[in-house]
């Protein structure tokens, strides 16, 4: 397949947001994926958080690994820069891009395959690391663009399209994330669009690696009677335990909830995230309480749902760098090399 | 052969003791009477007990290249006693602590035995096990400073230098050195004939190793990331790095740095990371060896494709696999010149010594950003962890980086339409643009097929187009890679062409070779790919070897991959087993490679009894056939 340039039509009646875009303005190339694959619903909420966020395409950086769910930063902003990396390494490069310029918004895109197994290592440091972007893991439980292997998150006892079923354990993106020390963990559903648009904005805004594992059903080799990651499984055995919203510094908190069901976080940028319909016993900012809620409702045959922990105050990898705060691009030479003279001073030492 | 001004010491201690800063302060205090010298320091891998050595090769002359013949050892590990005092020369010294018998089936009648019981005098002036172990070093030092007439001034102003604000280290250092020192003048006939005297020929000089070196390098060409997964001998050159650093970038203002560098999880993430920084606009480099490089590559291939900046520190170590981890080699010209899978070609720059390193570390950033591809540094653990004495690192002030072909905001605002991989000027290096910077710059780096506007193809014709222009790209680039060092004398019908650090071998090995009569021409190749003189210098002589350092011959290979020259009109020299090359090295293997041996070149110009005879006699010895 080669590449199919989208038409660009644009209709006097879409609606533009702060930065003067409409929604057609963060569209991308024409999707190559299989009609009704889950990973082109993503690519529309990411579509979507952004224009609602104003972000200007310029100022945003997309990276993604191998896979059919790593092709679709091209189907969206085609105006930012992007970068495909190697299967599973996408994280290495946010972590290099990011250190070296903060300024750019960094979204990545990532499936199970390219996460979970060839990329686990790196997943596991770019979260001890914190680094500032939001991560997508498009979860299906396949390798989609290599025909339908099981990958590590295929549930024990789910079936593949060839009849084999597996017997291996799968590893829980969320659960990974929150032993791991993640600052930011949300599970949502690419069937979802008005639970996932909310979670993709607190995800770019929040300071620091915000883990959003997206159950996302791949149609070609994993949407049968007996695959976990089918779109019929998933709606009915989704739970959408915590319900988070998510407003911009200037929109201030709307009225319209319930004191006592909502909890607020404000994220260093000043804006906030609510959770509703929070159960009890559910704390988004207590790790231990999370990871055994989940791990209970799970035992229950569940999948909660949500924006599941949120630490907004811990240092990113930067901090922890000590980096200076601005771009490492903009330095002008003069401030990075010592000069002659110095270079006379330093010699002395070995002489 | 030896004597004043000329000699070699060999030190044989445990690993862990603390020998190498009395080690440290030898090399030092002989660079300071003005005496070149050079350390190989043959270390194990280990942190704590195994054997180690150390060479010291003093040479008025200024040979810095290994020499493994020596007039003295120092015979500090009675593990390896027997070893150490079969390699003195016969007519040479042994030093040892006479604190306990020496076995009498050690000795040999035709070296000198010094005993000195270290560690019993240092059980009497101090107190603690770890002090006197670490003094007893000390105390050796001040042997050696009686017997090679080593001032005390200069080792005890040294001494003043290292423990000056801690009064009693340096007190207790003070009367360690004075121990051994008075001990030997009183028992021994001080100095012996192989000694030092003062010279003028470290003027100007430094004494410095090849890692830190490049890490200054890198401060100087303004790299702002460095990101790294620890390995020996690469190690010491982002610890150099950082060091430099914390002197040198932080914001006066803030306190914080300018610089990143990050300890990865591997060296997949390492130089991801450093492709990650790259694409950004920052300058971006990792340091590493063979194991190091064999884990890059797949992403190497993804710069090299995606036309991505990365500067590459690869300091060898023998291989294959683990290899011998704290020994030399040149073993990865092959890896590194096509690494990573499908049709690849990389610059590859080749530093001779620390001065070297300095130098080729700018010129790798400057290389990389302006060919928009990877860029190695190929040093070596010789190199890299050993001191060298080399002229002073200068820097010329009006110095600015080259950045390449980079399109700013107004550039791209001006432009219709851009297109990553179009090349407007011919050249074969299409301009880049940053992420953040214009909207019109925007392009999906990728590493699977793209066509020349920087789509993604699986069209044959699409795909070779790109492909065709890398070539040109990398071929060409030879233009801008530092030339060939060339020493070429009337008459020379045999060529020595090497590359890093071999060259101080090669020079001794010639130097020798002119005195006995047979002029020898040499060529050391700074950069791949080769120009054109690399070739031409192979034509014009009738017998070419290739001095190197690995098994497979693989600059030999490279030479004649590259340049088309006859492979079987090159005959490979060298050692691989780990330690620095020796000019007499170069003289066995072209005794026995060259003249007579398996790569016998006869057909070629010069006789074999024309270059036998002067080989031979540089070797000290007879030429077969020869009365
Ligand atoms: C080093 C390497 N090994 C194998 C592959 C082949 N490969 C391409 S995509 C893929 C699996 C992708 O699975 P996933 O990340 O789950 O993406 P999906 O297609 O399911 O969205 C594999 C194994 C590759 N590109 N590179
Ligand atoms: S193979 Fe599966 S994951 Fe890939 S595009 Fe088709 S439906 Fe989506
Ligand atoms: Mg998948």
């Amino acid at each position: 397949m080669t590449h199919i340039p989208k038409p660009r039509i644009r209709h006097p009646s879409l609606r533009i947001n702060a930065v003067g875009l409409t929604r057609r303005d963060y569209e991308g190339s024409m999707s190559t994926l299989c009609a009704g694959c889950g990973h082109d619903s993503i690519t529309a909420a990411i579509i979507e958080a952004a224009w609602e966020l104003d972000l200007e395409p310029r100022t945003v950086a997309k990276l993604s690994g191998i896979g059919c769910s790593s092709k679709t930063p091209t189907y969206f902003l085609g105006t930012a820069h992007g970068f495909n990396a190697v299967h599973g390494r996408m994280p290495s490069i946010g972590t290099g891009a990011q250190a070296t310029n903060p300024d750019l918004t960094y979204i990545g895109v990532s499936g199970d395959g390219d996460s979970l197994a060839i990329g686990l290592g790196q997943l596991c440091h770019v979260i001890r690391r914190n680094v500032d972007m939001v991560y997508i893991l498009e979860n299906n439980g396949v390798y989609g663009l290599t025909k339908g292997q099981f990958s590590a998150s295929a549930d024990v006892g789910s079936r593949a399209k060839r009849g084999q079923v597996n017997r291996q354990q799968p590893i829980d993106p969320a659960l990974l994330a929150l032993t791991l020390g993640a600052t930011f963990v949300a599970r949502s559903f690419s069937g979802d669009k008005a639970q996932l648009v909310p979670i993709l904005k607190a995800g770019i805004r929040h300071r620091g690696f915000a883990l959003v594992d997206v159950i996302s059903p791949c149609v070609a080799f994993n949407d049968h009677e007996g695959s976990t990651k089918s779109y019929r499984y998933t709606r009915e055995n989704l739970e959408e335990a915590v319900d988070a919203d998510f407003t911009l510094p200037t929109a201030g908190i709307t009225a319209s909830y319930e004191p006592g069901s909502v909890r607020a976080v404000t994220l260093p940028d000043g804006s906030v995230v609510h959770f509703r319909k929070v159960p009890d016993e559910f704390d988004p900012g207590n790790r231990d309480r999370v990871y055994a809620y989940l791990r209970e409702r799970q035992g229950a045959g569940e999948i909660p749902t949500g924006l599941l922990y949120l630490d907004p105050d811990a240092p990113d990898h930067r901090d922890t760098l000590e980096t200076v705060s601005t771009s490492l691009v903009d330095l002008p030479f003069e401030e990075l090399c010592p000069g002659r003279e110095a270079l006379e001073r330093l010699l002395t030492d070995f002489r | 052969m030896s004597g004043l001004n000329d000699f070699t010491v060999k030190i044989a201690t445990v690993n862990g003791t603390g020998s190498a800063s009395a080690n440290g302060l030898l090399m030092k205090a002989i660079f300071r009477m003005g005496v070149p010298v050079s350390g190989k320091n043959l270390f194990p891998s280990n942190i704590q007990g195994l054997p180690t050595w150390y060479e010291i090769r003093v040479s008025g002359a200024g040979h810095t290249a290994r020499r493994a013949e020596f007039d003295l050892v120092v015979a500090m590990n009675p593990a390896t006693y027997a070893r150490d005092v079969a390699e003195v020369r016969s007519g040479g010294w042994v030093l040892h602590d006479s604190s306990w018998p020496l076995s009498p089936d050690l000795r040999r009648d035709d070296v000198t035995f010094l005993g000195v019981p270290l560690a019993r005098l240092c059980n009497e002036h101090f107190e603690g096990a770890r002090v006197r172990i670490l003094l007893k070093n000390i105390a050796y030092s001040g042997v050696l400073a009686a017997l090679l007439q080593l001032e005390m001034d200069v080792v005890e102003g040294l001494l003043e230098e290292t423990y000056g604000r801690k009064k009693a280290l340096l007190d207790s250092n003070f009367e360690a050195v004075r121990l051994g020192y008075d001990y030997a003048k009183e028992h021994f006939d001080c100095p012996l004939p192989t000694r030092l005297e003062r010279l003028d020929a470290t003027a100007g000089h430094i004494l410095i190793d090849g890692n830190t070196a490049a890490a200054l390098g890198c401060v100087y060409a303004g790299a702002t990331v460095a990101a790294w997964y620890p390995i020996t001998p690469s190690t010491s050159l982002v610890d150099a790095f950082q060091a430099f650093c914390t002197k040198l970038r932080k914001d006066p203002g803030s306190g914080r740095n300018r610089v990143a560098v990050i300890q990865a999880e591997d060296e997949l993430a390492a130089v991801g990371m450093v492709v990650g920084a790259s694409w950004v606009g920052g300058r971006a480099f990792t340091a590493t060896s063979g194991p190091g490089i064999s884990l890059m590559s797949e992403f190497i291939g993804l710069a090299y494709y995606a036309e991505i900046p990365a500067v590459i520190f690869d300091v060898q170590r023998t291989g294959p696999s683990t290899g011998m981890p704290t020994r030399t080699q040149q073993g990865d010209l092959m890896t590194a010149a096509y690494a990573s899978h499908g049709d690849t070609k990389h610059i590859l720059l080749f530093p001779a010594d620390p001065g070297e390193c300095f130098a080729m570390a700018v010129q790798a950033f400057d290389l990389s950003e302006h060919y928009q591809t990877p860029v190695f540094v190929l040093s070596d653990l010789d190199i890299g962890m050993n001191d060298w004495v080399v002229p002073a690192l200068g820097w010329d002030d009006a110095y600015r980086p080259d950045r390449g072909k980079v399109l700013d905001a107004e550039a791209l605002e001006r432009m219709e339409r851009y297109h990553r991989y179009l090349d407007v000027d011919g050249d074969g290096i299409p301009p880049r643009t940053l992420p953040g910077v214009h909207p019109k710059g925007a392009y999906f780096a990728r590493g699977s097929g793209h066509d020349r506007y920087g789509r993604y193809t699986e069209d044959a014709d699409a795909y070779t187009d790109v492909m065709e222009r890398l070539a040109r790209k990398i071929d060409g680039s030879w233009e801008r890679l530092p030339e060939p060092e060339v020493l070429m004398m009337p008459g020379a019908e045999v060529g020595l062409v090497t590359l890093g650090g071999c060259r101080a071998a090669v020079l001794e090995a010639r130097e020798r070779l002119v005195e006995k009569g047979l002029p020898v021409n040499v060529l050391r190749v700074r950069g791949f790919p080769f120009g054109p003189q690399v070739g031409e210098f192979m034509e014009a002589h009738g017998r070419t070897f290739v001095v190197e350092q690995n098994r497979d011959h693989q600059l030999l290979s490279l030479l004649a991959l590259e340049t088309g020259f006859p492979r079987e009109r090159l005959v490979s020299v060298g050692s691989y087993g780990g330690m620095p090359l020796s000019a007499r090295d170069v003289l066995e293997g072209m005794a026995s490679g060259g003249v007579g041996g398996e790569g016998d070149v006869s057909s070629q110009a010069a006789s074999e009894r024309e270059l036998r005879a002067p080989i031979a006699a540089a070797l000290g010895r007879r030429a077969r056939g020869e009365p």
